[in-house]
């Protein structure tokens, strides 16, 4: 049994991979080996919406569903955080080895060249 | 209350400038980190304590002959809307000062808090979507970046550690192992708590160069924390090379080969790195001297140093309430 969280990143890869807005029972065909209800399907898409990465279009009936913006640009706001190039430096992030300085970079690389 | 306010704010002018610089300078905290982690914390509180207890007992001079009795007088004037005879500008601007201060210290804490948890909060969500799980490795998430990177997310019921398809590639299996278990060290000591309360005393005194220096000096402080406690699982060499990899590929990619160069002890350059480099090269630069840890002697030294300095401050305000009942 895949978690909420599991889902909800097949539901993404699925709406990310999509040129169109999806049904509910478009995403629950797509991922057909999981066999899902489609209300579960709604409660992750739900989920999905509060959190901002879905959109839904209300005005048709089945409501359709669309990814708010593509995996690079989300996967590009994740690594700006991460590298510490965002804005936003609030996010605490132990990061294994931080920023290096182009001198201290430039001094390792000697070092590894072995002068 | 008059001798009160005078060591307090000598002890605060001291907390503030020369004691932070020399333990800024000192060489002793590589060989000790989480000594030195205590006694950035308790200069820190002292520093905090000092600086509001002198502006708050000069403050309080007219209103008593001592702080408990100032305090418990305060009310009684404030409601009556006039101030005791004698009572001048200087002393006036003192308690708002005091007041201010500490209103103030405890809002940034509580709003940086705040805003961390919420990045968190989202930072955890894209990275759900964004990032597989590891089978081999519970609790270890993959990104598919080509970017070398190694964090650890702390979360509230559970922490993640996120690895990077770039990492993998450039980091053999112990290499990866070094670098995990130094990331498992974050989370098991909390160390992003301490780097929170560090940020939020420089965001508070964003003009005050002590702070800044205060949080680089327990930023590396805290990585050094975490390669000892990796050094238990790797050897030292294992993890000295995973961070000069990971390091000087943040610039450039450099072949693996290359990289055994950086273990030579007698390296110069290694020891300038040690003087004055970034947090990379003083973690490598340690690794490879193997310095002893400091003395028992030493670090019990640094400890009693540390209480000493938060209990004048507490004694300093505390006694005469205490006194009085």
């Amino acid at each position: 049994m895949a978690t909420l969280g599991e889902l909800e990143r097949s539901v993404m890869d699925l709406l990310w991979s999509s040129d169109d807005a999806l049904a509910a029972t478009d995403i629950r065909d797509g991922l057909a080996g999981k066999e899902l209800a489609v209300t579960t399907v709604l409660t992750v898409l739900t989920r999905l919406e509060t959190k901002g990465f879905v959109t839904r279009e209300r005005h048709i009936r089945p409501h359709v569903f669309r990814a708010t913006t593509t995996r690079a640009n989300h996967m590009a706001e994740l690594m700006h955080e991460v590298l510490g190039t965002a804005p936003d430096r609030d996010a605490v992030l132990a990061r294994f080895v931080g920023q290096v300085s182009s001198s201290d970079a430039a001094t390792l690389r000697r070092i590894l060249d072995g002068k | 209350m008059i001798a009160t306010w005078v060591a307090l704010a000598a002890l605060a002018v001291a907390l503030a400038w020369p004691v932070p610089i020399l333990l800024a300078r000192a060489r002793w905290p590589a060989r000790a980190p989480g000594t030195a982690l205590l006694a950035w914390q308790a200069i820190a509180l002292a520093g905090g304590l000092s600086m509001i207890g002198a502006l708050l007992s000069y403050g309080l001079v007219p209103f008593g002959a001592n702080l408990a009795e100032g305090i418990i007088a305060f009310p009684g004037w404030m409601v009556m809307g006039r101030l005791p005879n004698g009572t001048d500008f200087l002393q006036m601007f003192a308690l708002s000062g005091a007041i201010l201060l500490g209103i103030h210290l405890l809002l940034t804490l509580g709003l940086t808090f705040a805003r961390a948890e919420r990045s968190r909060r989202r930072h955890g969500e894209l990275v759900q979507l964004l990032s597989a799980p590891m089978p081999e490795r519970p609790g270890t998430r993959l990104i598919d970046h080509e970017a070398p990177v190694a964090y650890c997310l702390p979360g509230t019921t559970r922490s993640i550690t996120v690895l990077s398809a770039g990492l993998i590639e450039l980091l053999d299996d112990d290499q990866l192992r070094a670098v995990i278990s130094h990331e498992m060290a974050h989370v098991a000591q909390r160390h992003h708590l301490v780097l929170l309360a560090f940020r939020a005393w420089r965001g508070s005194l964003p003009w005050f160069p002590i702070a800044t220096r205060a949080l680089d000096a327990v930023t590396v402080l805290v990585e050094m924390l975490a390669d000892d406690r990796a050094r238990r699982e790797v050897s030292a060499d294992t993890l000295a090379r995973s961070i000069a990899l990971v390091a000087s590929a943040s610039g450039d990619r450099v072949p693996g080969d290359r990289v055994s160069a950086v273990m030579a002890t007698s390296d110069p350059a290694a020891n300038a790195l040690a003087a004055d480099g970034d947090s990379a090269g003083r973690r490598i630069a340690r690794l490879v001297a193997a310095q002893p840890p400091l003395s028992l002697r030493g670090r019990a030294l640094v400890l009693l140093c540390g209480i000493a300095l938060l209990a004048v401050p507490t004694a300093l305000l505390a006694l005469p309430v205490l006194a009085l009942s």
